[in-house]
């Protein structure tokens, strides 16, 4: 039963957290995608810019002697959110809409988006230097330990607080932006020029108002995503890079453009990567002696250190068999 | 002469000087040094100007192609490690490589059962069945085969032949990884070749991080003999350090320009001819082409395979000339990036515009170190006497400036010069004019 609580632990808590952060990320990804038609590689960068921001408010929350029940991050969350959506729409309005005025290919835009992850990425360290920081160093982080009394169990399912609260936040998140894709008039306007942007045009929906809409929701929740990540590991200036290619990996296999595939994406990855590495064979712990003794005592899918390739595998079986992603994303 | 031309005589002219300049500023022995790194860059850059201004072809996974260059190059021309060919490691690898054959062989068996009227989802399963079992069989022999040679040689050691194979290895190794890529990626729409090449140049690096029993991982290989002699022989003749070190490396700088010149040569013949012409058409418009009788996705891995094979040889050169393969130092900064910027700044579609990208960035990005050290060192003595404080941390943060400018570059480019210094020159046919037809 211990071996149980551990894969639980390793595999389940673990998958569900990475999941939550990789569907946010690859929410604002897709959203992109849908109106604007490229791929946005600056998203990684806006995530830890994101988290940034989020430290120094909470920094300076703390410095003014406000205490909270929660963590100080996520106290300060929103007000980050909204700081890191009129960034982005800055970077939209300094970088990408003149190249959009132009009519230059959406190849363009995503070299221009490389472009602005290296400012930031530069920007970044420039004022905050490499070294990687901690959200928790005047508070506690909160270790909820529930015990298993039954079928004789003696470790405990472990689950920091940030980590509750995440995969809760994740869930509201979701089931906001489903009401607001299916409900209200921007949703609708949003699905509507991702669907065929020049119809929608045609009749009357003001293009350019759903784009900054859009860059408000991916700024917005590429902020929540970088807090998150920065709350659950630690805050350093390279957080983003490695986790952009796995968010992309998750929008693609979602389908690009399909916010629920991008969720269903980032879920699948979250697990898929926690799976690979996990070490099959403590399962089989309980049962060692009845097994032949060929059974090695190590039974991960992938070596620990191959982790991040785990993310590329996935997306190119699933290029290879549906291009178009599990939910039929855009294929053109 | 035509006005781009010109232009072109008046950039490289410029260049030249400013060459000059740096070696009366820092020494002729660091510029030789500087040279040949910039030539072995503008390799590199030529090599995505084919992917990308002939062929149209994203690729994002420039730093997979140059690593595996590196890693010819290294096990090429590192002398040979008795250790390993004594011990049962050379047998152990045997069973490796039979495992890995036989585990191709069911791969290749289950891709052909639809022949034999196996078809759906029993087709499916089956082919889900052989890569399993083709892994499983792979790794019960690679792993024992791993730890055996890390704890009895360390790792396989080279082949100890020349330098100059190796390159050309290089060049080869690139192009088989660039096939595959290409046999699977090429095809799609441009948006998720350049996710997948990110993707497959960062499992190569994955891979010869950790395959420390073929590659020695992170704790480097070194030193990787030079084609030409090393300064150290020189010296052995009696030359004095300094004079050593420039001929050494002058004569290093002779082969690398060769290579750079013979590669521009056959790659700016081809580019004139029919074959260039069709990759343009290709670029611009492949349903055109398609519908004129060329078969796009085998030209567009042609051209994929064709361009990997120069950053091979690039990252070979880059990396013998260093005498050291540290597979921890590739940045996708450093090793892909910044050669987009080379293409962009100096043209994307002309040879001779990538390879003056090629040279002009990399002096740059090389010396923009030292400026904006300096330039930062300036500023914390500024605020320092203002009573505000010294900036902390000087060193990594200027260096961190350098990413940022690079970023500006890129976007600045792409707004105010989208062609490039240098722009594609394209031949409109003269009669046009004659017909009447404006």
């Amino acid at each position: 039963m211990n071996e149980l609580i551990f894969f639980f632990n390793k595999v389940i808590i673990s998958g569900a957290v990475l999941g939550s952060i990789y569907a946010l990320g690859a929410i604002g990804i897709t959203l992109i995608f849908g109106i604007l038609r490229f791929a946005h590689f600056a998203h990684g960068d806006m995530m830890t810019m994101g988290a940034f921001i989020t430290f120094l408010l909470a920094g300076a929350a703390t410095a003014f002697g406000f205490t909270a029940p929660l963590p100080m991050g996520f106290m300060v969350l929103p007000i980050a959110m909204i700081i890191a959506a009129i960034f982005a729409l800055g970077i939209d309005k300094g970088f990408y809409a003149p190249l959009r005025a132009r009519g230059a290919k959406p190849v363009t835009l995503l070299i221009a988006s490389i472009g602005v992850t290296l400012m930031i990425q530069g920007l970044i360290r420039l004022i905050f230097g490499v070294k990687s920081r901690s959200f928790f160093v005047s508070e506690p982080k909160n270790i909820f330990r529930i015990d298993v009394p039954f079928f004789g169990a003696t470790r405990p399912i472990s689950i920091t607080e940030p980590q509750i609260l995440m995969i809760l936040v994740t869930i509201i998140t979701v089931i906001a932006l489903h009401f607001f894709l299916t409900k209200s008039k921007f949703g609708k306007a949003m699905r509507a020029m991702a669907d065929n942007a020049d119809l929608a045009q045609v009749s009357g929906i003001n293009t350019k108002l759903v784009i900054r809409v859009t860059w408000i929701i991916a700024g917005a929740l590429a902020a929540m995503a970088g807090t998150m990540l920065a709350l659950d590991v630690t805050l350093k200036p390279d957080l983003a890079f490695n986790i952009v290619l796995p968010i992309f990996a998750a929008a693609i296999v979602g389908g690009l453009g399909h916010a629920w595939g991008a969720i269903a994406g980032g879920f699948l990855v979250g697990f898929a990567e926690t799976m690979a590495v996990f070490n099959w064979a403590i399962l089989l712990r309980p049962f060692r002696e009845n097994l032949p003794l060929w059974v090695p005592h190590d039974l991960s899918i992938v070596p620990t250190e191959y982790k991040l390739t785990v993310a590329f595998v996935i997306l190119i079986i699933v290029l290879l068999i549906k291009p178009t992603g599990i939910f039929k994303g855009a294929s053109t | 002469m035509s006005l781009i031309v010109k232009r072109a005589v008046f950039l490289y002219s410029a260049l030249f000087i400013l060459i000059i300049g740096v070696g009366l500023v820092l020494g002729a022995p660091f510029t030789v040094r500087l040279c040949v790194e910039a030539a072995a860059y503008s390799l590199i850059a030529l090599g995505l100007n084919i992917q990308w201004g002939y062929g149209g072809l994203f690729n994002f996974g420039l730093m997979g192609f140059v690593m595996v260059g590196g890693f010819a190059v290294t096990f090429i021309s590192t002398p040979l490690n008795m250790e390993f060919w004594n011990s049962d490691g050379p047998f152990m690898l045997l069973k490796v490589i039979i495992a890995a054959m036989f585990g191709a062989a069911l791969i290749i068996g289950a891709n052909k059962l639809p022949r034999f009227g196996i078809r759906g989802k029993a087709f499916r399963a089956a082919q889900i069945f052989a890569w399993i079992t083709a892994y499983i069989i792979y790794r019960s022999q690679i792993d024992p085969a791993a730890s055996y040679i890390e704890k009895t040689s360390t790792f396989v050691g080279g082949l100890g032949l020349p330098v100059v194979f190796g390159w050309v290895f290089g060049g080869f190794l690139a192009a088989l990884v660039a096939y595959i890529i290409g046999k699977i990626c090429l095809g799609l729409r441009t948006d998720y070749l350049a996710i997948a090449t990110i993707g497959v140049s960062e499992i190569i690096r994955a891979l010869i991080k950790n395959m420390d029993w073929l590659t020695k991982g992170t704790l480097t290989v070194s030193p990787i003999p030079w084609p030409v002699p090393k300064p150290q022989d020189f010296q052995a003749m009696g030359v004095e350090n300094s004079l050593s070190f420039i001929l050494a490396r002058a004569s290093f700088l002779v082969l690398v320009v060769l290579v750079v010149l013979l590669a521009l040569y056959l790659v700016q013949k081809a580019y004139g001819g029919a074959w260039g012409r069709m990759m343009r058409a290709i670029r611009d418009n492949h349903i055109a082409a398609s519908s004129m009788g060329k078969n796009v996705k085998s030209r567009q891995i042609e051209i994929f395979v064709l361009g990997a094979v120069l950053m091979g040889v690039g990252g070979a050169i880059l990396t013998s000339f260093a005498q050291i393969f540290d597979p921890g130092g590739y940045q996708p900064i450093n090793h892909t990036f910044i050669i987009w910027v080379m293409v962009i700044v100096g043209g994307a579609g002309n040879n001779y515009g990538a390879v003056f990208g090629g040279i002009f960035i990399y002096i740059i990005w090389v010396m923009s170190e030292p400026v904006s050290q300096m330039l930062f060192i300036n500023l914390s003595a500024f605020s320092d006497g203002f009573g505000w404080g010294a900036i902390p941390d000087i060193e990594s943060r200027s260096l961190q400036m350098r990413v940022f400018v690079l970023g500006l570059v890129i976007t600045l480019a792409l707004r105010y010069a989208p062609k490039g210094l240098i722009p594609e020159v394209i031949h409109q046919q003269k009669d046009e004019d004659k017909a009447g037809i404006k």
